[in-house]
């Protein structure tokens, strides 16, 4: 990739006593890019975004900002800045002094503050309440007034820590594309810390999966979702069948493992060396059933069925394993399968991922 | 809740307040406007002399002539009630701000040893000042340990009366400020920082702003007792410059003129509830002093 980096990270370790948060990260966020740290609960998102920040430092490697170290430099000499999780607007201020305030500690003359301000708070939306202090404000009007002062001076970076996990539902889903049509139009890069996979998938340019500390993969959110690296990506992002096997032959690329499904599949694998225990992962839509079912066909019986309006799960067994497919309900009033049914399931190898221990 | 539960069930809180804040005042308020007994105390009668020694004496010929000393009193007693404050105000701000920086089992040790004095009498506490600033008493004997002159007096002068009024009132600086600084969100000082406020802008910006209700409700607390205290300008002033608590506390003992103390006492009371009511005026959501 030959666009320039906003950040990177440098074998950056993070110790909190002996809790280690964050354990040798290390990877470069691209200029423009819509950037996604996703993980689990604990696995050191904020850590690492607070560093980025200035509000924490490394306990070992560094960090470049523009390819310049940052690890001296204090929080209000970066040029980054934060969309905090509960949006910190000072409550003393109205709207438009929130979004001053930035630009006032940078010199900007009267005029040009005055212009700005009107500028973002028409960009979000909010021109009306710009007399308002942030009491009087909603949940999601509170969202925005801290957008608009985290990108009133045009940062380098903007870091986002869970901006939308305060919202409802269908205002998180309005908010999602309001910011992704943001970060293109002003072209500032998105740092945005999310433990929520959809969001994630939805929004990034690339996603950074992190867990236990450590940059489990990094990836577009289709890399991410199609071709995981590890049982922990598959298992995170999305949902899917882990099968228990043996690779039986192997080129590096490509492997073929023995499971308990009594038929061998050969497909993609990661971090398989030769013959081994090994996992198949495969994922619920992959597996078609009944008329959709194709490639390697399996027969199997239901054990459950959960109805989802435009998807319909169900658990079926073959042989001794347990398997979960979705099945799209193309048809109005699809005929369903019942429970102790037995149907006929398929997909196809190369659907499939191998992934080694 | 029934009408008549709200009427009797406060009914104690009522007859308490009646019994205990109204009645007396009613009662100054009745001296104030009685009349000089012959030998002390006072006579029910109608008069307003009292209110009118306050600024004004009689002269040789009986005329009324204008007399500021009552004043001077009166503005002696502001002033210092005012330095006081400013001086609370000072020490409390980073005494605060370096307890809500402690970690909890700290702060409940160190808010504990803030009103520790209170659970001493207040006599003894300026007595103690007596010890500490007295004629070859321990101020004296560590200045003079160091190498310093023998020096001597500083007991019975103004400072020696405002360093016991502001030993006395801090405490009740202190908690306000302390519950207003311990409230800020610390997401908003990153928040200064992050939008490149320096320390001082986000102190000056954020921090002073949102301690803002603490330190009125401070003030009012170290201001308003400032007014009428008697134990520092008598013990620690030496009695020399007359304050109004004093002049009160004269006037019902020695000079026996229980209707002028009592004037004084009301035009005291006036003072009081004027800063009170300006005080509300300025702050229409006392409720965010959280107190
Ligand atoms: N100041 C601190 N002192 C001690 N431990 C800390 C501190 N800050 C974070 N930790 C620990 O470091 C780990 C990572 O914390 P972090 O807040 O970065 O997680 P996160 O990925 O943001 O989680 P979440 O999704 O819940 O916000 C956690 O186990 C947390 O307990
Ligand atoms: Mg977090």
């Amino acid at each position: 990739m030959s666009r320039p980096s906003a950040i990177e990270v440098v074998n950056v370790s993070k110790k909190f006593g002996d809790y280690t948060a964050l354990d040798h990260v290390d990877f470069k966020i691209l200029q423009n890019e819509f950037f996604t740290l996703l993980g689990p609960s604990g696995c050191g998102k904020t850590t690492l975004l607070r560093m980025i920040a200035g509000f924490e430092t490394p306990s070992a490697g560094t960090l470049l900002l523009k390819g310049k170290a940052i690890a001296q430099m204090p929080a209000h000499k970066r040029r980054v800045n934060t969309v905090f999780q509960n949006y910190a607007l000072f409550p003393h201020m109205t709207l438009s002094q929130n979004i001053a305030f930035g630009l006032e500690n940078l010199g900007w003359d009267k005029a040009r503050i005055r212009e700005r301000v009107g500028r973002m708070l028409e960009m979000v939306h909010m021109e009306d309440f710009a007399a308002r202090k942030p009491d009087q404000l909603s949940g999601g009007q509170r969202q925005r007034i801290a957008l608009a002062r985290a990108l009133a001076s045009e940062p380098e970076v903007l870091l986002l820590d869970e901006p939308l996990s305060a919202l409802d539902l269908k205002l998180r889903q309005a908010m999602r594309n309001e910011l992704r049509a943001l970060q293109r139009d002003t072209g500032i890069t998105f740092v945005f810390v999310t433990h929520d996979q959809e969001e994630a998938l939805d929004m990034s340019d690339r996603i950074a999966v992190m867990g236990h500390g450590r940059v489990q993969q990094i990836g577009t959110p289709i890399e991410i979702y199609e071709d995981p690296k590890t049982r922990f990506v598959a298992d995170f992002i999305g949902d899917t069948n882990f099968l228990e096997g043996e690779v039986i032959a192997s080129d590096g690329s490509t492997a073929t493992i023995r499971t308990a499904l009594g038929t061998d599949v050969t497909t993609t694998c990661e971090n398989v060396s030769g013959p081994g225990p090994a996992t198949l992962s495969i994922r619920p839509e992959k597996i078609g059933v009944g008329e959709q079912a194709e490639g390697l066909i399996l027969t199997s019986t239901v054990l459950s069925r959960n109805y989802l309006g435009g998807f319909t799960h169900y658990t079926v067994r073959v042989g001794e394993i347990d398997l979960r497919l979705s099945r799209r309900n193309a048809q109005s009033h699809q005929d369903a399968f019942d429970i102790g049914d037995a149907v006929r399931i398929g997909f196809r190898d190369s659907n499939a991922r191998i992934l080694g221990q | 809740m029934s009408k008549a539960f709200r009427f009797w069930g406060l009914a104690p809180a009522w007859a308490l307040m009646i019994l205990t804040l109204i009645v007396p005042i009613l009662i100054v308020a009745g001296v104030s406007v009685a009349e000089r007994g012959a030998y002390g105390g006072f006579d029910w009668a109608f008069d307003l002399t009292s209110y009118r020694q306050i600024l004004f004496t009689e002269g040789w010929t009986d005329a009324l002539e204008f007399d500021p000393k009552y004043l001077w009193i009166i503005a002696r007693t502001m002033l210092y009630a005012l330095t006081t404050t400013v001086i609370c105000v000072a020490l409390a701000l980073p005494v605060s701000y370096f307890i809500a920086q402690q970690s909890a089992r700290v702060k409940i040790i160190l808010i504990y040893l803030v009103t520790l004095p209170f659970w001493v009498s207040m006599i003894v506490r300026v007595y103690a000042w007596l010890i500490i600033l007295g004629n070859d008493g321990i101020l004296e004997r560590v200045y003079r340990l160091f190498g310093g002159a023998d020096v001597s007096g500083f007991l019975f002068t103004s400072g020696a009366m405002i360093t016991g009024m502001v030993y006395s009132y801090i405490p009740l600086m202190v908690l306000p400020v302390y519950a207003s600084v311990e409230k800020i969100d610390p997401a908003l000082i990153e928040a200064s920082h992050d939008l490149y406020g320096s320390r001082w802008v986000t102190l000056r910006r954020v921090i002073l702003p949102l301690t803002a209700p603490g330190l009125m409700a401070g003030s009012i607390l170290v201001f308003v007792p400032c007014l009428g205290t008697v134990l520092e300008p008598m013990l620690l002033g030496g009695g020399k410059q007359l304050m109004m608590g004093t002049l009160i506390q004269t006037q019902f003992g020695g000079a026996r003129n229980w209707p002028f103390g009592a004037a004084i006492a009301m035009v005291l009371l006036a003072f009081v509830v004027l800063v009170l009511l300006i005080n509300a005026r300025r702050m229409p959501r006392q409720s965010e002093i959280g107190l």
